[in-house]
């Protein structure tokens, strides 16, 4: 689960981590008493959505830059005033773009040096890792691969937590001397424990500043957890934004269903992360496109199956489906139940090519043979991928 | 023979009383495997009856490891008490948990592995669907079934199998047993970011194990665990291997289902894995509809006879 920028540095601070004085809103009522927690002067405004390189993008009606430094708080509010309800279009959004429903309003640091901090797992070692470098404010991909040398990781051992050595080799290496080191060794600790003990899949602060007074700080944040723990942290599931996720992710979720949208037009319904992933894989590589990812998981029900039929169409970009059930312990029969009451319940009017192996497979067939349904029988998984692949061209 | 497990190999069940942990393990016990022993704690000194089975109940897993002699446990305890029940198992010195469960926290995994190291007891999984060790009756009943896999796709004989996906793991073993080839033993290591037995752990058990002919290997985007292992292939190993990575077509960034398929850079994507496993002589299965047959192309390039 991702979280805004505003929400991240709320619980940095709640953890010790020093961040630039700042306030959201929510509406254009909320400008004004935002506004006054800062000294007239120069402020930060920036769009609040889950995605990267806000700085570079466009707003759709033509508005440049989803974070803007403003000379004063009347320049604030009326550049807040255009971001607000807008839709901003980044590198990682997509062509759509994401409406921007809250800003950000922030004090202006005097930077004297940007830096590079994160916190994530290192799946190699099972070890939380920290990576920091003393190129900060730019992508940390580009530095590993133009400049490996600039980056120092730590392995923290989990039984034993961020060792004081570690925190003085990572000083060491960034070259914070006097108070900057001082208070970027707490800025590092704080920053360990705030990863730890939310259950975070990746602290990432960058830029991480020292300003000309010896602060050390956290400019940016962005921070993810691990969706297996969030029922330990109902702190932070009341943060999750429905806005920032596809209504029908929400609508599977809501059914246990695992469903992500992709572009495509052949739509898929398959039992297992696995076997889904590679019904994409073969629908793209008979010359079709894959529509989504959808996972029923081990157990489906008919009603799983009905939901999932649903939420397939709610996708006007579908022009075929192809059902891929393996069912090891689950009866085909089952499925085919719900595949039958499924399409008579939507109407279906699209293409349909079902594949079904494993258990009880005989009269699950038998099932979709007596139901007059007008649906295509796939035999392999290749077969299946072919000849929705062949009806949807 | 077949790695890990075997026909004889006696097996507990912790979470034995539960809907999902019981529904598995009267299929277990009908496909001829030893489950001498559920742990439920507070329900010791009951019985699990099935078909004229009656399996006696433990409080903790070291009573029931002595009292019986189980020195493999199967845990289907749900995710906030499941890395607890795997440290029970590393106390009572057991050979091999196998954790089916699905939705650990990643950091309680990361602490369980930490404390493992060193330990006898070897893990499989997390959300995995366990492991098959095929046996000679019909249907392949008579083996050691160990999770949620099903018995009767299987077949006893000379093919090992290892992946991170379930259906997945099915459908290559389906594939073999309509091809008349049989398995030595097919392991589902799991889908998540963290886990106890990585793929080269489970490629170098069946390279050393001579009953296995040849190697079916399944990975997915995500982590490099696929690479190091097909490296290791390169060096070492003389049998035939095909391989199959899923996931050629998932977006960059987005969680594909497990926790442990997500793209997170140049080097674990599906093009990518698939190239390094060109290059160390694995045949790759070029759909999922492939993948006996990748196996089939290996095995007569090298001249091995894989049934």
């Amino acid at each position: 689960m991702n979280i805004h920028e505003y929400q991240a540095k709320a619980l940095f601070e709640k953890f010790g981590v020093p961040v630039p004085k700042g306030a959201p809103a929510k509406s254009a009522a909320d400008f004004d008493p935002a506004l006054a927690n800062f000294a007239e002067g120069t402020i930060v405004v920036k769009a609040q959505i889950h995605a990267g390189g806000r700085g570079k993008g466009t707003f759709t009606d033509g508005f440049k830059g989803g974070v803007k430094l403003c000379p004063s708080r009347a320049a604030a509010k009326e550049t807040a005033a255009k971001m607000l309800g807008n839709t901003l279009v980044t590198a990682q959004t997509g062509p759509a773009g994401r409406k921007v429903q809250t800003i950000y309003f922030t004090e202006a640091c005097a930077i004297k040096k940007e830096y590079y901090l994160a916190i994530l797992l290192d799946r190699a070692s099972s070890r939380p890792v920290i990576v920091a470098s003393t190129e900060g404010g730019v992508e940390i991909e580009k530095v590993a691969h133009e400049t490996p040398e600039k980056i120092t990781k730590v392995f923290v051992d989990p039984a034993y937590g961020l060792a004081d050595f570690q925190v003085r080799e990572l000083i060491f290496k960034l070259g914070f001397t006097g108070n900057e080191a001082k208070n970027a060794g707490k800025l590092i600790r704080q920053l360990y424990a705030c990863f730890w003990e939310t259950d975070a899949s990746m602290v990432e602060v960058n830029p991480l500043i020292t300003t000309a007074g010896g602060d050390v700080l956290a400019l940016d944040a962005k921070v993810s957890f691990d969706d297996n723990a969030l029922f330990r942290h109902p702190e932070i599931v009341a943060l999750r934004d429905l806005n920032e996720e596809d209504p029908k992710e929400i609508e599977a979720s809501k059914f246990s269903l695992s469903y992500i949208a992709l572009d495509g037009n052949i739509a898929c319904l398959v039992n297992g992360a696995g076997l889904a992933m590679s019904t994409m894989d073969i629908i793209k590589h008979f010359g079709g496109t894959p529509a989504n990812f959808l996972d029923v998981g081990g157990g489906a029900s008919k009603e799983q199956v009905v939901a999932a039929f649903k939420i397939i169409l709610g996708d006007p970009n579908v022009k075929g489906i192809v059902v891929n059930i393996f069912g090891g312990i689950m009866d085909c029969n089952v499925i085919a139940q719900g595949i039958v009451e499924a399409v008579k319940e939507v109407g279906l009017k699209l293409p349909l090519v079902v594949r079904l192996e494993g258990n009880n497979v005989v009269a699950g067939k038998a099932t979709l043979a007596a139901s007059g349904l007008k649906l295509v029988s796939g035999d392999t998984m290749a077969d299946a991928a072919q000849k929705i692949v062949k009806r949807v061209a | 023979m077949a790695i890990l497990i075997h026909p004889q190999t006696k097996i507990l069940i912790q979470g034995i009383t539960g809907e999902f942990g019981a529904r598995h393990t009267r299929l277990s016990l009908d496909y001829g495997t030893q489950v001498v022993a559920g742990v439920t704690p507070g329900k010791g000194g009951q019985f699990f009856e099935h078909a004229g089975h009656k399996v006696p109940i433990f409080n903790t897993v070291a009573e029931a490891s002595r009292a019986t002699g189980a020195s493999v446990s199967a845990i289907f305890v749900p995710p906030p008490f499941a890395a607890d029940a795997i440290l029970e198992c590393v106390d009572a010195d057991l050979d091999l948990a196998v954790a089916i469960t699905e939705g650990i926290p990643i950091r309680d995994m990361v602490r369980v592995k930490r404390v493992m190291g060193g330990r006898k007891t070897r893990l499989v999984g997390p959300n995995c669907p366990g492991l098959v060790s095929p046996g000679p009756g019909e249907s392949s009943k008579g083996g050691c079934r160990i999770g949620i896999a099903p018995g009767y796709i299987h077949k006893q004989g000379h093919v090992g199998v290892v992946s991170r996906s379930g259906t997945l793991t099915y459908e290559a073993v389906y594939q073999l047993t309509v091809k008349n080839i049989g398995q030595t033993t097919c392991v589902g290591i799991g889908g998540d970011p963290v886990n106890g037995t990585s793929h080269l752990d489970v490629i170098k058990l069946f390279n050393a194990d001579p009953e296995t002919h040849g190697i079916i290997m399944i990975g997915e985007i995500g982590g490099n665990a696929e690479v190091e292992a097909a490296r290791w292939i390169k060096a070492n190993c003389k049998k035939p291997v095909a391989g199959f990575i899923a996931g050629a077509t998932a977006p960059a960034g987005r969680r594909m289902g497990h926790a442990g398929a997500v793209i997170g850079g140049k080097e674990d994507t599906a093009a990518a894995k698939i190239a390094i496993f060109k290059e160390c002589g694995i045949e790759v299965a070029v759909t999922p509809s492939d993948m006996a047959d990748a196996l089939l192309r290996a095995a007569a390039a090298k001249g091995v006879k894989l049934s």
